[in-house]
């Protein structure tokens, strides 16, 4: 029966794929979505045109930004049960209409010069679209490819790294041929909401749920004596999930890994610039960019491709060298210092691959401890991690390079401080990881032991 | 009877372009960017 509050045709139940639906239509409908709320880390690009011409502070023509990440989490954690409920179309709209409305508020805000509106357009309602959009397809994806779920969540929260990547070039090309005047921002966030609109409405369009008992064609569940001994059949749901030592573990990884990696990613310019500075070679503004570049490139290449690694090795030992080399790279970056520049680079781009793939590996090591059934849910409760590593990791960069500048000190003496607590934080991260165990059986959902044995559906959706 | 199923290879050519072609913008930009950091 169909909800009052979900349009019927928005329902899950309208949205079961039909016979011959192919799961490669699944990816592109929740790429549709990913890489559009993306666009979200290229807010800096509005920053200096909005303090301009609204007179506004660094730390105020941020708060869009922060409200936004704020309200990611939020939305991810609240929002991630009537997610699992209402289905992946459902929630792929509602990302829609809040992301692209939140710009048209925006919009009307930088038209007016009330940068409350942008604020509240952009920062609390977009900021919705970003937590429902980002957990709408993970649960979905994962019932599409149960062979490879590590390959299918790399490819969609890749997207989420590729977002910017498209965002960054065209909003600063549209604020050039629009103007960087309040006239011009309110054009440039009203094209920005109208185009997402039909970018994500593909997502809308496209995605489909499989049928009960669907499976891959030619693929069979593996034997419980064949599976690594943490990937369980049984199902747990998010309300039993966040009472497991699992889940609290898991958290405790995905911040201290997500920490790690903001650490740099927040100063990345400021930081390499300070590290070559008392060097013959010197890092200039553009070199800087071109570092930050490729920073960009490790995290989203670390999203698909050590994903897709955790399909063939696992997820706890994939997140063993997340942690492990992630923690040897920084102590390579203590003791080296300014001494190579390649050596530098490798590192950083090592960790911020790591950061990535924490971040992408992590519905599918859901997946293996608490099953389908509410995988959604639990992953946006799990995603708190990231709002408070959002708070703590350029809190402890920012906090130390301050307190070491105050001191005299001048390259990488400025982070060498942050460099070994980030160390400590990994090898925490180590620690929980080495204690995932199996969930105790008593938090498994019960089976029906009358219910009807589902018909096999395979590929192509003849019923096997 | 059974209905024929349908052949769905052009909406999967048209819904990677869709996503594809943004990306690949994106990328090339990106590319540019890290050309400086070894000619900056």
């Amino acid at each position: 029966m169909t909800s009052w509050a979900v349009p019927d045709v928005l329902d899950r139940s309208r949205s079961v794929a039909p016979p011959g639906w192919s799961r490669w239509l699944v990816p592109p409908a929740a790429l549709s979505i990913h890489l559009a709320i993306g666009q979200a880390y290229a807010w800096s690009v509005f920053k200096p045109p909005l303090e301009t011409s609204l007179h506004l502070s660094g730390t105020l023509s941020a708060l869009p930004f922060q409200l936004a990440i704020v309200m990611l989490g939020l939305s991810a954690a609240f929002g991630g049960t009537l997610v699992e409920r209402n289905g992946p179309r459902w929630a792929m709209c509602v990302s829609l209409i809040c992301f692209s409305s939140g710009f048209l508020i925006a919009s009307l805000g930088a038209a007016t010069r009330q940068y409350w509106l942008v604020v509240l357009g952009y920062g609390f309602v977009g900021g919705i679209g970003l937590g429902v959009g980002y957990i709408s397809p993970v649960s979905t994806l994962i019932k599409w490819f149960p062979d490879r779920p590590g390959m299918a969540t790399g490819i969609a929260i890749m997207g989420f790294g590729g977002g910017a990547l498209i965002a960054s070039p065209w909003s600063a090309q549209m604020l050039k041929s629009f103007g960087p005047d309040s006239s011009g921002i309110a054009q440039a966030f009203l094209v920005h909401g109208l185009v997402y609109a039909v970018f994500m409405s593909l997502g809308v369009l496209l995605v489909r749920v499989p049928p009960d008992g669907w499976k891959p064609a030619g693929w069979t569940a593996p034997a419980p004596s064949t599976v690594r001994p943490l990937i369980s059949g049984a199902d747990v749901s998010a309300r039993n999930a966040i009472r497991t030592p699992q889940f609290w573990c898991l958290w405790v990884l995905l911040c201290c890994n997500v920490t790690a990696g903001i650490g740099i990613l927040e100063k990345a310019a400021p930081m390499v610039t300070d590290f070559f500075s008392g060097t013959s070679a010197p890092v200039g503004i553009s070199a800087a960019a071109g570092f930050v570049a490729v920073l960009s490139l490790a995290n989203m290449s670390g999203r698909f491709v050590w994903s897709s690694t955790s399909d063939l090795i696992g997820r706890k030992n994939v997140y063993r060298l997340y942690l492990g080399a992630g923690a040897l790279s920084y102590l390579v970056i203590a003791i080296a210092g300014n001494a190579s520049k390649p050596l530098f680079i490798l590192c950083t781009m090592l960790i911020l691959s790591f950061y990535g793939g924490g971040f992408a590996t992590i519905p599918a090591y859901l997946k293996d401890l608490f099953g389908t059934y509410q995988v959604g849910a639990i992953h946006g409760r799990l995603l708190t991690a990231w709002s408070t590593a959002g708070v703590l990791g350029p809190l402890i960069v920012n906090a130390v390079a301050d307190a070491q500048k105050s001191a005299g000190r001048t390259g990488p003496a400025l982070y060498t401080v942050s460099v070994y607590i980030m160390v400590g934080l990994l090898v925490v991260g180590f620690v929980a990881n080495e204690l995932v165990r199996p969930v105790n059986p008593r938090f498994h959902e019960p089976t029906a032991p009358d219910a009807p044995a589902r018909a096999a559906v395979t590929e192509g959706g003849a019923a096997a | 009877m059974s209905t024929p199923v349908k052949d769905r290879r052009p909406l999967i050519v048209l819904a990677w372009l869709w996503v594809g072609l943004p990306f690949a913008y994106g990328l090339y930009e990106l590319g540019l960017k890290v050309a400086k950091l070894f000619s900056g």
